[in-house]
């Protein structure tokens, strides 16, 4: 399976990274290349395997469903790029 | 003072806290020889974030600490933090653009168990970005040196290796006692090995993954980097533990692992993997591989052949897994919350401006073919492969352990490389982590010792992976091979010279 330079464009904008046309010619043999690598597991006879997402097997753990963490607006804001008034501020997303 | 600077940051942990409880020295004392180390090792660059202050008044409050007897296992140990570990009210960057002037308000589980252990923090240290790397090349505060050189091309700057190359670089240093890493793919061990020095990924879940920046949350492991097995071994004992805010830390008791050193290894079974002599591997890393079993032999243990017929496979799956996972959890910055952020005209060409320009190239490498696949029509055949490839990985060691009790493997598939060149095939650098990888992969704890010198005078290390849950018999195996090493070789004395 080969990307071509519409599909990487696609990815691009899936990953929200902003790339000129420039940066999408370099990256398009770069990623075939790396694709073309990862591709040599389907030679892997996978019948009856099962997935497996975790290395160890623990368990979800429950706790009660109860308040243990909050009223810490400040902290959460500390890092904020713009902020207002206790909320984040983002460029007007309504016209 | 009673003893010279150098002596100072020549001890080991061990030896440092026998010396601070016979009042030999205090910790200030301690810690000051430290500070001037990093000082004249600044040319290394192996911290993006130095913190002489704060470690000075950490070093005050332990020294009253022992004054009125209340000395914690690690009182007034001077050591440093990989960058990617959050720090409450210390810049932690991950060594990218993106979070290049960001200060936690809170504290990694793991860092704040190594300080309620009295440790003293001399800094952050550099590496890869966001840990993606293997030479510490892709850090947005510049490469981290290795204080080591090559006797056939001196005037060569040589990589630390990665991704926790800047707490490989300054522990090798003499900068640090130890410092802390995180390993997802290799990122503790191959540094430790570029560097001469000692370090273990610990089995996944035994230390909490709380506060330490994600980059792929089913294989990232924190653990500890020293001069010495023993010095590890007491680390770890502080950084483990469950933790209720990390769903994947098991609630297991943390034995006393230093106890573990007891220096006795007859009848163990250790396995040699026979996938593990590649084609291509330098004949001076089998020769080490192969002293490193004499050794052992030597030492009482029994030699097994094993078979882990997948080994080959673990790179691929490794380079579909981490991308994906790296792709979900660094989706969150996108310059709202936290972090860099280049307004665009609207929200959406505000997150990308901020990714492109916050991202490095590798990173964005990873977060495309991470996003590749997972996106729809292509995650079964890629990532849901992955991971079924990933449980016969694991069952190649459940099958192996069925014969052995610990595996022995070199570290790298080389010695430290130089620096500067970028390298135009991504796969190639993906190489170094050939060895370590299925260890993450399967969750298992492994460790890497420096156990001999290469032709050119550079560290070499050797590789050995436990059972899952079971450090103990790792650090014991890796303290008796550490013991017939010897390895006392120190890195190049015109850099330390400047200490």
């Amino acid at each position: 399976m080969s990307l071509d330079k519409q599909t990487v464009a696609k990815v691009a904008r899936l990953a929200r990274l902003k790339m000129d046309d420039a940066e999408l010619e370099e990256r398009v043999p770069q990623i075939n290349t790396i694709i073309k690598w990862v591709e040599q597991l389907a030679e892997v006879n996978t019948d009856n395997v099962d997935p497996l997402p975790s290395p160890v097997d623990i368990g979800m753990k429950q706790r009660k469903d109860e308040v243990t963490d909050g009223n810490c607006q400040e902290d959460v804001l500390a890092n904020a790029p713009e902020s207002l008034e206790g909320f984040y501020v983002v460029p007007k997303i309504v016209e | 003072m009673s003893n010279a600077p150098s002596e100072l940051t020549n001890l080991t942990i061990a030896q440092a806290l026998k010396g601070l409880e016979n009042k030999d020295f205090t910790s200030k004392e301690l810690t000051q020889a430290h500070i001037d180390s990093v000082e004249a090792h600044d040319k290394l660059n192996a911290f993006v974030t130095k913190t002489p202050e704060l470690a000075l008044q950490q070093a005050d409050a332990s020294d009253k600490r022992r004054a009125s007897g209340d000395a914690k296992p690690l009182d007034g140990i001077p050591l440093a933090i990989k960058d990617l570990y959050c720090t409450k009210g210390v810049r932690t960057t991950a060594s990218s653009h993106i979070l290049e002037n960001f200060v936690p308000t809170y504290e990694s589980t793991v860092s704040q168990n190594l300080f309620d252990d009295g440790i003293v923090m001399l800094g952050k240290t550099s590496l890869d970005e966001f840990a993606m790397g293997s030479s510490n090349m892709t850090s947005y505060f510049g490469n981290v040196i290795n204080p080591w050189r090559s006797t056939s091309a001196p005037d060569i700057e040589l990589t630390p290796g990665g991704s926790s190359g800047g707490s490989a670089s300054a522990v090798a240093a003499r900068m640090a006692m130890g410092a802390t890493g995180t390993d997802t793919g290799g990122s503790i061990r191959q540094p430790a090995s570029f560097c001469g020095i000692s370090g273990i990924k610990p089995t996944y879940g035994r230390c909490s993954r709380w506060g330490v920046i994600a980059f792929a949350s089913s294989l990232d492991q924190a653990g500890p980097m020293a001069r010495t097995v023993e010095d590890c071994a007491l680390m770890l004992t502080s950084m483990a533990g469950h933790d209720p805010k990390d769903s994947t830390s098991a609630d297991i008791k943390v034995p006393d692992f230093s106890a573990a050193l007891t220096g006795d290894i007859r009848g163990l079974k250790v396995g040699i993997p026979k996938e593990y002599r590649m084609d291509g591997t330098p004949a001076e890393i089998d020769a080490l591989w192969d002293q490193g079993i004499e050794w052992l032999k030597e030492s009482g243990a029994e030699i097994v052949d094993v078979s882990l017929p997948h080994t080959k496979y673990a790179l691929p799956t490794y380079y579909i897994i981490a991308p994906a996972e790296a792709s979900s959890n660094l989706a969150r910055y996108d310059g709202v919350r936290y972090g860099l952020r280049i307004e665009g005209d609207n929200l959406i060409e505000t997150y990308e401006n901020t990714r492109a320009e916050g991202f490095g190239d590798e990173v964005k490498r990873r977060i495309m073919i991470g996003t590749y696949v997972l996106s729809a029509g292509y995650y079964d055949a890629y990532y849901v492969k992955a991971q079924r490839v990933r449980r016969l990985i694991a069952q190649d060691f459940e099958n192996a352990y069925k014969q052995c009790d610990v595996i022995l493997t070199p570290t790298a598939p080389s010695e430290a490389f130089a620096l500067g060149q970028e390298e135009e095939d991504p796969i190639k650098m993906y190489l170094n982590d050939v060895f370590t990888v299925s260890v993450n992969l399967a969750g298992l704890p492994g460790l890497s010792l420096p156990t001999g010198l290469s032709a050119n005078g550079l560290p070499l290390g050797l590789q050995i992976i436990g059972k899952s849950w079971d450090e103990e018999t790792v650090l014991r195996v890796g303290g008796v091979l550490e013991k017939a090493a010897n390895f006392v070789a120190m890195p190049d004395s015109s850099i330390l010279k400047a200490a």
